[in-house]
């Protein structure tokens, strides 16, 4: 038997979602200096040890050696009180991959105890009006994984978090997605959006927030495409990129979600994938390849996937070149680096060229751009105290750039930030950078140029 | 465990929000950044918010005979803040108050749980800034420097932390508080207290306030990089900088293992041939002054058969600096263990002792890197090693032992910067002979005569 063959039929390989030993190693690289303390947003609001990076190393450590029990109320409860941002990332000297180590730990949870957590923290958020509406938004977002599972009759894992969460709790897709008041993205296009000459063809990848939060973001993203003369596939069978069942740690779902995506990716013979959600294009670009590192089938095609995705201002600015907008935008604009978008997918520098290359925009930027808004996809839901004390610095840093407008390169952060300036900033605008592009290309056309 | 009522007790004195006793709180406190040293979990974590609530706790701490061990940011690499004999760790985190900058009195006021970096930031619109610049200045604390005395990059021209501390409030291990020294520049009344509980680490008295010196921040800079082919010339070039009457603010020194693995890891296109290679920064308030100093440095480098790079501007003194900050990540990068020491030799033995410590970590065939502050003589010997291989963590140990006896051979000390606490305390005795261990004894026992704080560390606890 040749080497190549003894993968193929040999025992199914393991990853550190599947068995917590594996990240001993990923662990043992901490050295504890507390370089994270200056960089997670958690700590920074809390000023605990525990809610730092190292203190979860150092109970994660304690877990392996049975000194504390995984499914100890107060272990998890620390291990859910992190944002999975991956900032702590950034300056450890000896690059432990905390996002791993998060996401294995809390695989492991669900391993052994299910999902009993989620449903805690939803009811827990039924309680508490004033996170009503952003429950309602990421409820929806929950609620149509489960939808398309009873629709579609995909097979997504009985033990998705989403089975657990019922109609009886308010999060049913009928009261939600009326709620939302918004036709979404990819039942407003056709599966294939043709542009004049075109001379590329690319997929995008649309992930559920452009999708149903602001389809009109999408929708500016295929008009920048048109516009660069690019045909575009938006095939309908794509679903959630599966990041926030990730992080959650129920990897079976984010395997099926993975390999249907790929397969529907696979389908549409483009060479590129688009992405305009940090969260999404990181899944793609490292999560798939790491989830199914074990499959002999897919992991191959994980890796090819992985190294065509772009982020939009990756592709427009490094791929192709685009065409130079005319239009005048007469904003004062500043930028958030999203946590996926700048920590996982290295995309910072993208954005800012192309917000700087609108002529009529003012760019100004703020003290700490890349700081975490606090998100965190259900984060604020379930931390919403510490959450509010992480967005109101962010505010604050924008606040004082005196911009009109936030630009950010993540759904995810354009609805924290949204509520956040609604709250105590000044009314800024918070819009896809991409919208600002295409804003500039519909002014040339309606004659507003710049001359 | 404490006992229930003591708990409520501290909770009283605290407030509940200010207490913390759960399990996973405990794991969080058990450890700081020192290698090779076990987790200790306290019974319970305070965070005092005044100086009174710290004499309460003191006091509450002391009829029980319960240990105290004052904490910052739990950044220190000799095991200050790990509480080895259980009881209150009493964290600093929450006192985190910049009291005044006083810019006409050159000084600022500050509260123990102080960022470094947070203060540099609050006097920078002044033009001012305050120089100790451990390696941790974006997390360690105020309070936690005061009492490691910490040094950093800047030590040669700066000085370390005892040099910026003008005055200080103290909770004694009897609960009383002190207050001693202020804003002026000298001060002649009484002992020089702040120098006794500067470089305590806690075992002397709880820091709950600092008084500190600030400085005009320096206007001119040039950065120079100097290649070396062999160890003398570069020990000669660091001779040589001196005699030529320059103070670098910045003289820092890498050997060749330090040099070849910093380039594997991080791929800046160091001279992988080169046996040392020094990075200096001279600067100061004149352009001439400073253009003069680097013409010197850099004489200084060509007759020492040195190779230069300089930077002419802020992104080509990045890059020169990249390789030194470089030093301790690519190091780590090779094992799962840093152990990081810091023994310091006059400066004039710096080559001797860089080629002791090669010989020693091939004596005991370990990976070990050396770089440090040449211009101060601080060296950080790096031992790299896997901690689960309790076979060479033995032979680290011995190494250890080695690097230390050769460090007093040659006039030096244990530790330049990075204190005694739990790990280096077996070899004091070493250095100071038994008059200074007794000496340590009674300053230790007539301020603490029960060991509450800190115990452990430093002194060790009186046997009855
Ligand atoms: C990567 C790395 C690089 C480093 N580089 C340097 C360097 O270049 N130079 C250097 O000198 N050090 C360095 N250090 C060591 C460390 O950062 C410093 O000693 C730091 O100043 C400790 O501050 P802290 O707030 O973390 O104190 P902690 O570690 O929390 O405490 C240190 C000691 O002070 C005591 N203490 C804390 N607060 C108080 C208080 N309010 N009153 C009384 N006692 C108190 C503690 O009990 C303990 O003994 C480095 C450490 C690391 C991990
Ligand atoms: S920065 Fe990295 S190595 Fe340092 S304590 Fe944090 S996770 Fe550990
Ligand atoms: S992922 Fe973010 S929130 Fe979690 S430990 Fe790292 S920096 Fe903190």
């Amino acid at each position: 038997m040749t080497s190549t063959e003894k993968t193929k039929v040999g025992p199914v390989r393991k990853t550190y979602h599947d068995d917590l030993a594996i990240v001993r190693e990923e662990l043992d690289k901490c050295m504890k200096c507390g370089n994270c303390m200056s960089v997670c947003p958690v700590y920074g609001a809390e000023k605990l040890e525990t809610s730092v990076t190292r203190s979860k190393i150092a109970v994660a450590e304690a877990v392996l050696d049975g000194e504390l029990e995984l499914d100890d109320p107060e272990v998890y409860d620390m291990l859910f009180n992190c944002l999975v941002c991956k900032s702590c990332m950034t300056g450890c000297p000896t690059k432990v991959d905390f996002g791993r180590i998060i996401v294995a730990l809390r695989a492991a949870l669900v391993r052994k105890n299910g999902l009993p957590w989620l449903k805690k923290m939803i009811f827990s958020t039924m309680k508490h009006p004033k996170l009503f509406d952003a429950g309602l938004r990421i409820g929806a977002a929950m609620q149509s994984l489960a939808f398309k599972s009873d629709k579609g009759g995909k097979a997504i894992s009985p033990r998705s978090p989403f089975a657990l969460v019922g109609g009886g709790i308010g999060f049913d897709a009928e009261r939600q997605m009326p709620a939302l008041n918004i036709t979404p993205l990819r039942e407003r296009v056709p599966e294939v959006v043709n542009a004049d000459n075109a001379w590329l063809k690319v997929a995008f990848f649309t992930g559920d927030s452009l999708n149903y939060f602001y389809p009109d973001a999408g929708m500016d993203l295929i008009e920048v495409l048109t516009a660069n003369n690019i045909e575009i596939h938006i095939p309908k069978a794509q679903n959630c990129c599966g990041v926030p069942v990730l992080v959650h740690g129920d990897i079976e779902t984010v395997r099926t979600l993975a390999r249907n995506n790929i397969d529907t990716f696979d389908k549409t013979g483009c060479e590129y994938l688009i992405t305009g959600c940090g969260s999404c294009g990181g899944a793609w670009q490292h999560d798939y390849t790491d989830i199914l590192a074990a499959d002999p089938v897919y992991a191959p095609r994980a890796e090819y996937w992985a190294k065509r995705t772009y982020d939009i201002s990756t592709f427009l600015t490094r791929v192709i070149t685009l065409r130079p907008p005319k239009g005048r935008v007469e904003r004062v604009v500043t930028y958030h680096d999203s946590c996926h978008l700048k920590k996982s997918m290295k995309v910072f520098a993208e954005p800012r060229e192309i917000l700087k290359s609108i002529p009529g925009i003012t760019f100004k930027e703020m003290s700490a751009p890349d700081a975490c808004c606090g998100s965190g996809g259900s984060y604020v839901l379930s931390h919403y105290e510490t959450s509010s004390i992480i967005g109101r610095k962010k505010i604050d840093d924008i606040n004082r750039t005196k911009a009109d407008t936030v630009s950010v390169g993540c759904p995810a952060c354009m609805m924290q930030l949204l509520d956040n300036v609604h709250r105590g900033g000044a009314e800024q605008d918070v819009v896809h950078y991409i919208s600002l592009l295409a804003e500039s290309y519909r002014k040339e056309k309606d004659g507003q140029g710049s001359a | 465990m404490l006992d229930k009522i003591i708990i409520e007790q501290l909770e009283t004195v605290a407030g509940k929000k200010n207490v913390l006793t759960s399990k996973v709180d405990m794991v969080a406190y058990s450890y700081d950044a020192t290698a090779d040293l076990p987790r200790q979990s306290p019974d319970i974590v305070v965070f005092p918010t005044s100086a009174e609530m710290v004499q309460d706790i003191v006091n509450l701490a002391r009829r029980h005979k319960i240990a105290i061990y004052p904490r910052g940011a739990g950044t220190n690499l000799s095991g200050g803040a790990v509480p080895l004999k259980k009881g209150i760790v009493l964290s600093f985190q929450k006192m985190d108050q910049i009291l005044e900058v006083d810019a006409a009195n050159l000084t600022a006021v500050v509260q123990p749980g102080v960022i470094i970096a947070a203060l540099n930031a609050a006097v920078a619109p002044h033009g001012l800034i305050y120089p100790p610049d451990p390696g941790t200045v974006a997390t360690a604390t105020m309070g936690g420097s005061a009492a490691e005395n910490s040094g950093g990059l800047r030590g040669l021209k700066y000085g370390v932390t005892k040099n910026y501390i003008m005055g200080m409030e103290v909770v004694l291990a009897n609960g009383e508080k002190v207050r001693f020294g202020g804003k002026t520049v000298k001060n002649v009344t009484a002992y020089d207290f702040s120098n006794l509980f500067v470089g305590s680490e806690g075992t002397l008295g709880i820091i709950t306030e600092l008084t500190t010196k600030l400085i005009p921040a320096p206007k001119y800079r040039r950065t120079m990089m100097g290649i070396f082919k062999t160890l003398t010339d570069a020990g000669n070039a660091v001779a040589g900088i001196i005699a030529a009457h320059v103070i670098p603010a910045t003289l820092e020194i890498m050997d060749r293992m330090t040099i070849r693995t910093v380039e594997d890891f991080a791929h800046i296109g160091l001279p992988v041939h080169a046996e040392a290679l020094l990075l200096i920064e001279v600067d100061g308030m004149s352009e001439d002054l400073v253009h003069t100093e680097a013409e010197a440095v850099m004489q200084v480098v060509k007759d020492n058969n040195g190779d230069l790079k300089t930077a002419e501007t802020d992104q080509e003194r990045d890059q020169l600096w990249l390789a030194r900050r470089n030093a301790l990540p690519a190091l780590a990068s090779l094992n799962n263990t840093v152990v990081l020491e810091d023994a310091t030799v006059p400066r004039s033995r710096i080559t001797d002792m860089l080629i002791a410590c090669e010989a020693i970590g091939k004596k005991y065939n370990l990976t070990l890197g050396t770089f440090g502050h040449a211009g101060d003589g601080n060296l950080h010997p790096t031992i790299l090693c896997d901690k689960h291989n309790l076979e060479e963590i033995e032979r680290v140990h011995q190494a250890v032992d080695e690097i230390f006896k050769v460090a007093l051979s040659f006039g030096g000390t244990l530790s330049g910067e990075h204190g005694i606490g739990v790990a280096k305390m077996k070899y004091l005795g070493d250095e100071l002979g038994q008059s200074g261990l007794n000496l340590m004894r009674s300053i230790k026992e007539s301020l603490d005569p029960e060991f509450i704080l800190n115990p452990g560390k430093m002194v060790p606890v009186r046997e009855n």
